[in-house]
């Protein structure tokens, strides 16, 4: 874990509301797949976590949702600016050698799974992506996961791009029955993909104070009972570990 | 620059320590500095047996600062002596051991559960953690409760007893003296105050436990107003809390008459914060023609 005064190079909009913004910043050449920084945001006290997506050199990634005053503040800052970034921070998915991997994201659970991606990729993986949103107008990173080479099944609610329906159903759709899956997405779709699936790993959400163990805020537990640290224990959990 | 302060049981290299539940049992912040760095350190509080702590969520935001209801998460005594207490034997910095419980008689019990450990130096009696149902806050927020918390622990205790005093109280001076009189070695001031943040979008109280509470700059004024109103009337040691973020704000709680401090929520902002404060202080104290710590220690005080 370092602290870095990171230099926004870039900050676009993907979506109505979902940024993408890139961060100059070593922890780019620390981070690695499914783990998050603690980005301090001008006139707000604690640090907001958000999920590395890609890196490049020393260039970070990030997509985050306009969701309350925090980042709607980020959304507003320019390139030039410099933020206060810690990180690298967390355990992310332990990329392990497969023949298969399925890879799903759900609306802001997706931007983590393109780092993911490519990682089982350059293990030789071959990898299957399904990505769910409401509606087509909130569709982002198809065209991310195609420069990868790989074609996402797009799924929407209300029909108006892809398969209609859950990411389950576009799994159902399109006949993918690889058993190990690595997904991260509103709670809902993860307690579904936790009853469906038992191979793979799960990324979780949970308010933070400090982002590196200490603070017990984010504690949940497990079906055994014990507590885990979802910044410092996850936020990456073995498919089936804790309770949802 | 002179920093050190001596203090029953606590011998301070410089006035800087972690504040308890800001700092783990140290393990997550010496991979990233060295604790020598540091004149003390505060434990989690320790309760006699394992507690989950409160639903989710734990933590919400507030104007410059935070609400907290973790709900004294610990793995209990008997884990912490033996798997959390050995870890802090390697550096040299002082261990002051927070104990809580849910009556009078757990925080005897931990004490009792934790003699003859060489690397505690002092025990700090949480009495005011505001996010649980029983004892907690029930005992510091009482004065009779407080004294016999007190006089219980001393009696079990082999190491010097400060009493962690709650923000949320009428007098606080009352309380103060209670432990003084019930035979507390010092005190540390403040705890929490008790807060609360609604959720717009269900129309509830944000957090799993109802209420909080606020720590980080918000509360320094309250905190300095109650050292320096205390400070007038005891003769045992205080140890400054609450907002704490730079040097000059440590200077701020030695002029009202702390004679060290602890660190809270500034440990999550920047988790260098602590060292990086031990390092500005000299020049500080030397930008108010201070020659030590000691020297600044109750200066704002009225002369009596
Ligand atoms: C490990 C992790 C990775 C994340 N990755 C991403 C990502 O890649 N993209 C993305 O859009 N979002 C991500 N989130 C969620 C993101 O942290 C929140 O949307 C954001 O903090 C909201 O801040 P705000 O000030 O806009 O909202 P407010 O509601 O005003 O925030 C108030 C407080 O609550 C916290 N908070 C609110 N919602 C959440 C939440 N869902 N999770 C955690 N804390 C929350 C904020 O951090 C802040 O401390 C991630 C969360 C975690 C825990
Ligand atoms: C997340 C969190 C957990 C805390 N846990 C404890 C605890 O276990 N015992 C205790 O005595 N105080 C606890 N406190 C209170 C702090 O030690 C300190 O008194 C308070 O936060 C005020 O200082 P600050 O403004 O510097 O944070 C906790 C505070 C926070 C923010």
């Amino acid at each position: 874990m370092i602290e870095s005064k990171a230099k926004i190079l870039s900050n676009t909009p993907l979506t109505q509301d979902v940024f993408k913004m890139e961060l100059e910043t070593e922890i780019a050449t620390l981070a690695k797949p499914g783990q998050f920084v603690q980005i301090t945001v001008p006139n707000f006290y604690l640090r907001r976590p958000i999920s590395v997506s890609w890196v490049e050199g020393n260039v970070l990634t990030i997509v985050y949702k306009v969701l309350g005053k925090g980042t709607d503040k980020l959304s507003s800052m320019r390139p030039g600016h410099a933020l206060s970034v810690l990180g690298p921070l967390g355990t992310g998915y332990p990329i392990e050698a497969k023949e298969e991997v399925l890879i799903v994201g759900g609306g802001v659970g997706t931007p983590p799974m393109l780092l993911t991606a490519k990682a089982y990729q350059d293990l030789g993986a071959k990898v299957h992506v399904v990505l769910g949103f409401n509606t087509k107008d909130e569709v982002f990173y198809q065209k991310e996961f195609e420069e990868l080479g790989i074609t996402p099944v797009i799924c929407t609610m209300d029909g108006s791009m892809g398969v209609q329906g859950t990411v389950l159903d576009g799994i159902k759709a399109n006949h993918i029955t690889c058993p190990f899956v690595c997904s991260c997405g509103p709670l809902p779709m993860l307690r579904a993909i936790q009853n469906t699936y038992q191979d793979g790993y799960i990324s979780l959400e949970s308010r933070m104070g400090c982002g590196f163990g200490v603070c017990l805020g984010c504690v949940m537990k497990t079906v055994e009972g014990d507590a885990v640290r979802v910044c410092e224990d996850g936020p990456v959990f073995a498919m089936g570990k804790v309770v949802l | 620059m002179d920093l050190s302060v001596k203090l029953p049981g606590l011998n301070l290299k410089n006035p800087v320590l972690p504040a308890s539940g800001c700092f783990g049992n140290g393990r997550e912040f010496a991979s990233i500095y060295d604790l020598s760095l540091l004149g003390g350190m505060v434990t989690k509080s320790v309760t006699p047996n394992a507690r989950f702590g409160n639903p989710l969520p734990r933590i919400a935001e507030a104007e410059s600062g935070m609400l907290n209801a973790i709900g004294l998460e610990n793995k209990g005594v008997d884990y912490f002596r033996e798997h959390e207490l050995p870890f802090l034997e390697q550096f040299d910095t002082e261990v002051m051991v927070s104990v809580a419980g849910s009556t009078i008689e757990d925080y005897a019990h931990v004490v009792e559960h934790l003699k003859g450990v060489d690397v505690i130096k002092a025990f700090e009696l949480n009495v005011s953690c505001p996010n649980v149902a029983v004892g907690g806050m029930a005992i510091g927020t009482n004065a009779e409760a407080l004294g016999k918390t007190v006089a219980m622990v001393k009696q079990h205790a082999d190491k010097p007893v400060y009493v962690k005093l709650s923000p949320n109280v009428t007098n606080i001076v009352e309380l103060a003296l209670a432990a003084q009189d019930n035979g507390a070695d010092g005190l540390v001031m403040i705890n929490t105050v008790q807060g609360l943040r609604m959720d717009l979008r269900t129309a509830k109280p944000l957090l799993g436990n109802v209420t909080g509470g606020l720590s980080g700059p918000a509360i320094k004024p309250i905190a300095l107003r109650m050292v320096y109103q205390v400070a007038q009337v005891v003769h045992i040691p205080i140890i400054g809390c609450g907002g704490i973020s730079n040097a000059e704000d440590i200077l701020e709680f030695l002029y009202a008459g702390a004679s060290a401090v602890q660190v809270g929520a500034a440990n999550f902002i920047d988790p260098w914060a602590c060292p990086k404060m031990i390092e500005e202080l000299p020049s500080v104290l030397e930008k108010y023609n201070l020659n030590s710590v000691q020297e600044a220690i109750g200066k704002a005080l009225p002369q009596k």
